[in-house]
């Protein structure tokens, strides 16, 4: 029975939205064409937790980046400044409660790294709202501007950073039970990894809860199908727009958290060059789709674990190719947005 | 008068100010290694000569014809490293600056025409993302492929004998200056710019330049009066490119070093960025009071905020606002306000005035 058989079957009801399933083969497809060229089962189980963590993290930076593209159109090339300050924000925390991330209880360690997140989801949040605010908001509807505007805020926003916490390396240590590695069989595999899986699974589960099943993800996915139409009915997309650059702000601080404890230390610059991989995610994704993001972002992760593994030199520039197949293959990015 | 307004392909600059402040740079820079004494002041304003070229270039793309790119230092470096890789390769030779310039103006052409055909159908946007991935994946490449660019280290090597620092063409020094290389190359450089930029003077000011002008204003109008935008802007990528490769191929000569942090790197761009904002979108004479400024701020504006640190010791975190590493902090906050405030930059600040 294909979809014909059924819009014939039942003409007056409203077509249903047809899933589009074909991009979700992709992950199998692609996990599953690694293992033959791995060798060893235990590997390729290794680098695939590895590449779905990696992919976990950059997905809850990109999420927002999306939403806020797909909202209001427009594009902050400045979202890596708020990966930066998450981080910075988390080796500060971090580094005051050395006697929590020392100990040796996984409890005690989550307990000092959910303060860790918190403040850098809040200070992320803040900074993000005054950035709309003074940033951002002059400029609606000019892209080239935007794209300006957005970049000096990137350049302000890491020369501050260079200001409070100075220019160099900070080393950020995992907390005592997140190091060392879990034996599965004979697959190594590193505990933060998992804790990464984990937290990435929540953001998910609760972005598309709130996407999916309350008043305010109705009117966001109605925002980004139509902007105008929303407004005319009466809502002020203004301030959900908003309310949905403070959140995507607040989850680059939590990304920056955990991509800081990924590489086990921040810089500066850490922004600028996490900015190009959430582009390149978010282009595959569709410019504006959350559930495109989510599959562009363990795409890469994947690619660069496996490629990282297998062929080194070519892992530089897995996502480039990524990048140009998917759009060989579907222009506008796996789950392009109507209106787009 | 005539002749200079031909020269100068009939766009004057039309302000006062704006004539007094491009007569004095020009002098300046002309007469740079007599005026201005010193191994730095000559190299300040060497750097100034090529930035001219490389943020005219860039403004062609962005203030002429409307689009964002951020793999301008791409092109940049393309030119720079098929200098070095030459001359590296076939000794300091003339034939090989040549071949040089020639096989980098062959790969910048290629590979900007391949991405303008690719990206610049949509829009600035995605052009701008596009460009940014390009480009950071070409930095990598480039350190990447060691064997041939010398990886992070870069190239060392030696330019053809007139240009060396050792050589002198008379013995006697010429107004208390000695004619060796270094002074043979200044010239060699300065009159490359001064031609590169009548060049685009002329490029810009042309009918050519005209439709670009009308596809930054409105593309779509621009292709419903019988441009092909798409053509027009691949072309204008392509230009723009090529000039980059060339200012590229003179900072290499001027150095007699490359690597991947004076040509490729990110930083770089962000600078260009902000000389032809500051300086003035849309208008060539904004790219050489934007680079004059921006290479003068960043060579001299440190040692003033050095003071100003100093002064400021004591006070919490006040030093390190005026820290001479933090110049940028300042001038990415005039970046943002001449976005807003005016957004046509100095050049169009001077000119709306009279």
């Amino acid at each position: 029975m294909n979809a014909s058989d059924a819009t014939v079957a039942a003409p007056q009801a409203l077509p249903a939205v047809k899933l589009d399933r074909l991009p979700l083969l992709l992950l199998p497809a692609l996990a599953l064409l690694a293992l033959p060229l791995m060798g060893s089962f235990s590997t390729w189980v290794t680098l695939t937790v590895a590449g779905l963590a990696m992919g976990m993290i950059i997905f809850i930076i990109a999420s927002g980046l999306t939403l806020v593209f797909g909202l209001m159109d427009v594009l902050n090339f400045g979202h890596g400044v708020f990966i930066a300050l998450g981080a910075f924000l988390a080796a500060t925390v971090l580094g005051s409660m050395t006697d929590w991330t020392a100990s040796e209880s996984l409890l005690i360690n989550l307990l000092a790294v959910l303060p860790a997140m918190l403040v850098a989801m809040a200070v992320a949040g803040g900074v993000g709202y005054a950035f709309e605010r003074v940033i951002i908001r002059p400029v609606y509807g000019q892209h080239l501007k935007q794209i300006m505007i957005t970049m000096g805020g990137m350049i302000i926003g890491e020369e501050l950073i260079k200001v409070i916490w100075g220019p160099q390396t900070i080393p950020l240590p995992l907390p005592a039970a997140f190091r060392g590695s879990l034996l599965l069989g004979d697959a190594a595999v590193e505990k933060y990894r998992l804790i990464a899986v984990v937290i990435g699974l929540v953001v998910l589960g609760a972005m598309f809860w709130v996407l999916g099943r309350t008043k305010i993800g109705l009117l966001i996915r109605a925002g980004v199908q139509d902007r105008e139409m929303v407004e005319c009915l009466g809502y002020r997309i203004r301030k959900l727009f908003v309310g949905v650059f403070v959140a995507g702000s607040a989850l680059a601080g939590l990304g920056g958290v955990m991509w800081g404890l990924y590489q086990q230390n921040v810089t500066p610059q850490m922004g600028a060059q996490v900015n190009v991989l959430i582009f390149i995610v978010i282009i595959i994704g569709g410019l504006g789709s959350v559930g495109g993001c989510f599959i562009g972002a363990l795409l890469v992760g994947l690619l660069a674990n496996y490629t990282g593994f297998l062929v080194p030199k070519v892992a530089l520039f897995s996502n480039i190719l990524l990048m140009v197949l998917i759009l060989l293959w579907r222009p506008q990015g796996i789950y392009p947005v109507a209106k787009r | 008068m005539a002749l200079i307004s031909r020269a100068l392909s009939g766009d004057l600059p039309r302000n006062r100010i704006l004539t007094a402040l491009l007569i004095a740079i020009v002098a300046g820079l002309a007469l740079a290694p007599f005026v201005f004494p010193g191994a730095k002041a000559l190299n300040v304003a060497a750097k100034i000569c090529i930035f001219i070229v490389l943020v005219a270039s860039f403004d062609l793309l962005l203030g002429y014809t409307g689009i964002v790119s951020f793999a301008h230092t791409m092109f940049f470096g393309i030119g720079a490293y098929g200098v070095a890789i030459a001359l590296t390769r076939l000794g300091p030779s003339w034939a090989a600056v040549g071949t040089g310039i020639a096989a980098a103006l062959a790969l910048s052409f290629g590979l900007s025409l391949v991405i303008g055909l690719f990206s610049l159908r949509v829009k600035a946007i995605f052009y701008a993302m596009i460009t940014l991935a390009v480009a950071s994946a070409f930095q990598t490449f480039a350190s990447q492929l060691s064997e041939i660019t010398g990886g992070e280290d870069g190239l060392n090597f030696k330019v053809p004998e007139l240009l060396s620092p050792g050589f002198s063409l008379v013995e006697q020094p010429f107004l208390g200056v000695s004619v060796d290389g270094k002074l043979i190359s200044y010239y060699l450089l300065f009159a490359v710019t001064v031609v590169l930029f009548l060049v685009m003077l002329r490029i810009v000011n042309s009918p050519f330049g005209r439709v670009l002008q009308a596809i930054r204003e409105n593309d779509f109008r621009a292709e419903a009066l019988g441009y092909r935008t798409v053509v027009y802007r691949t072309c204008s990528n392509v230009l723009s490119a090529g000039f980059a490769t060339l200012a590229g191929a003179l900072l290499a000569l001027w150095l007699r070093y490359n690597g991947p942090d004076t040509s490729l790197s990110f930083d770089i761009m962000i600078d260009i960025l902000l000389m032809v904002v500051i300086g003035g979108m849309g208008t060539l004479y904004g790219a050489v009071i934007g680079a004059s400024l921006f290479v003068i701020a960043q060579n001299y504006l440190q040692d003033l905020m050095k003071l100003a640190s100093d002064a400021a010791a004591g006070i919490p975190l006040l030093p390190n606002l005026v820290h001479p590493d933090r110049w940028l902090l300042w001038l990415g906050i005039l970046f943002v306000l001449s976005v807003y405030h005016f957004p046509a930059g100095i050049v169009g600040r001077l000119r709306g005035k009279k």
